[in-house]
């Protein structure tokens, strides 16, 4: 099992302990009250993810061949998702990441956020975070 | 719709039977009767119109103006009529100025493409802040191609047009005034009727979007004197994709027309063609048969209850709801004119009306958050959008009873 598979496994045990959907929320936004906060530096335009409905921020980084990412919200069931998103990812090897499909958002029943017709940036997140996730990853393979 | 159904709904409707009439209202959401209050996106169909359009397509189903055989007339008949019935719906005297369109957005692109187009560099289009996206746009569109100067009437704290900095704005330059009749954002009834005296004063011709008018009280486009006027039949309890634009026959008969293709034309030759009359000229291609008979539809149905009954009941929703919300600890209203429709734009403390909305959807409770399409009245009071709910005269107190519990749950999860 990877890396990625054994974090989602904790998160979708972690979530299964509430039968409560609104439970489930308000778990979703302790989390994001959680995450590690974003460098005023990077609270900017060029780090903006547009949502029509909530903005994203998102801070790219990596040491070793894992990826590091920071990142924010205006909108705290967002962040909260961010959360999840990034304890799945972070510190986890770009090749793992890079075709991480994710599927445990599927049980958590989370999905539905993450769609673009949500329009709360998340879906390009992702998008952004395999992308970086996978040109590290191409870059450490050169270098090898 | 037979006539001892409408005769029977006309005093005192039971609010059961009347939600009855509109199967979407009894849709489930996360296990729980949906309270649908975003009627201001869209509102639900009744049965009449649902039926109507069903019979249109499982027995009439014809192309209209093209044949003479008999399901094409029948067609045309029912097309044509239904002309005349939102001709009779908004006060217009003669068919011939109820112009089809896909909705309100597309009714102002058609008068931007043909009447603006006699605009030039120094002429003046006046809109104001609270104006939709699509009473925006076209307008800038059409100031890139002609070089005539957008300008914008400010809205005032409460709300409302600031009707003395309009007068001042108004000019010979002026040569449309283009307004929002009922602000999707804020719910704001405009003084309508005064400004088309001022404007006319000037000889200025008025444009109103009445997406957001139609659905809850009479429009008489001659009473108003109005020379431009648009709706969506999908906010009056019609079908989507459809809508119409009412101009004064003078004016439509000057216009270019816009589309080119098939009914539009008289005659067809690679030397020249030539166009048909209004409104025809201005309805190219095959139309939304089926729409526009289902808006006919929506019209007769909004009739039948009757505008006394739409009005009482969305007031009371109104008053009630703007109680109910107002009591709620942080939460404010944006959006406070005293002539208001059934429109509640909030903010719920420091809450992002995205996670508002998120907590109240689980609840089974549909409203609208975000900048409403209108972008620059949200900069105007620097909030990056609202929590919205709307009302129909179907929605009832008990929905508005779970909108407060909901928020006040929504408040403590996000505090």
């Amino acid at each position: 099992m990877s890396t990625l598979d054994d974090r989602a496994s904790e998160l979708v045990a972690e979530f299964e302990l509430f039968d409560d959907w609104m439970d489930r929320y308000q778990y979703v936004i302790d989390l994001g009250k959680e995450l590690d906060p974003l460098d005023e530096a990077f609270r900017t335009d060029d780090y903006r993810i547009h949502g029509c409905q909530s903005q994203v921020w998102l801070q790219p980084g990596d040491s070793a061949g894992s990826v590091h990412f920071k990142a924010d919200s205006d909108a705290q069931i967002t962040k909260g998702l961010i959360a999840i998103l990034l304890r799945v990812v972070n510190d986890a090897p770009a090749t793992e990441v890079a075709r991480a499909d994710l599927a445990f958002l599927d049980q958590l029943e989370l999905k539905e956020h993450l769609s673009p017709t949500r329009k709360n940036g998340l879906d390009a997140m992702i998008k952004q975070i395999r992308l970086y996730a996978g040109a590290l990853a191409a870059r450490s393979a050169a270098s090898n | 719709m037979n006539l001892t159904a409408a005769s029977s709904m006309t005093s005192q409707p039971d609010i059961g039977t009347l939600r009855s009439q509109f199967p979407a209202l009894q849709t489930e959401v996360h296990g729980k009767e949906v309270a649908y209050l975003d009627n201001a996106a869209t509102a639900q169909k009744p049965l009449a119109v649902l039926e109507r359009m069903e019979q249109y397509y499982r027995r009439e189903n014809a192309n209209v103006h093209r044949g003479v055989h008999t399901m094409s007339q029948v067609a045309t008949d029912a097309y044509e009529g239904a002309r005349s019935r939102m001709a009779s719906f908004l006060g217009a005297s003669d068919p011939r100025e109820i112009i089809f369109t896909r909705g309100t957005t597309e009714a102002i692109n058609l008068v931007a493409n043909t009447f603006g187009l006699g605009f030039s560099s120094g002429d003046e289009i006046l809109i104001s802040e609270m104006e939709h996206h699509s009473n925006i746009v076209p307008w800038q569109l059409l100031s890139e191609r002609t070089g005539a100067r957008v300008r914008v009437v400010p809205v005032t704290d409460e709300g409302e047009l600031d009707l003395e900095e309009f007068r001042i704005m108004l000019s010979e330059r002026t040569k449309l005034v283009a307004l929002v009749h009922v602000s999707n954002s804020l719910g704001t009834i405009n003084p309508v009727r005064r400004i088309i005296a001022d404007a006319h004063s000037m000889g200025v011709p008025v444009l109103l979007d009445g997406a957001q008018a139609v659905p809850h009280a009479k429009v008489d486009v001659k009473e108003l004197d109005v020379d431009f006027y648009s709706l969506s039949s999908h906010k009056m309890f019609g079908p989507t994709g459809v809508g119409l634009l009412y101009g004064k026959a003078e004016h439509l008969e000057a216009m270019p027309p816009w589309q080119g293709g098939g009914d539009m034309i008289e005659q067809v030759d690679f030397a020249g063609t030539t166009f048909n009359e209004i409104p025809h000229k201005f309805e190219a291609g095959t139309p939304h048969i089926a729409g526009v008979i289902g808006m006919g539809a929506a019209a007769d149905y909004m009739e039948d209850i009757g505008w006394e009954v739409i009005a009482s009941r969305e007031q009371d929703l109104l008053t009630y709801g703007t109680e109910r919300l107002a009591a709620i600890d942080g939460l404010r209203i944006v959006g406070t004119a005293p002539q208001k429709a059934a429109v509640i734009s909030f903010l719920l403390g420091n809450a992002h009306p995205y996670d508002v909305g998120t907590v109240l959807d689980r609840l089974g409770i549909a409203v609208r958050t975000g900048h409403h399409c209108t972008q620059p009245l949200m900069k105007r009071y620097g909030i990056p959008g609202t929590v919205r709910a709307s009302f129909a005269f179907y929605n009832t107190r008990e929905e508005i009873d779970r909108l407060a519990a909901g928020l006040e749950r929504a408040a403590s999860m996000l505090s």
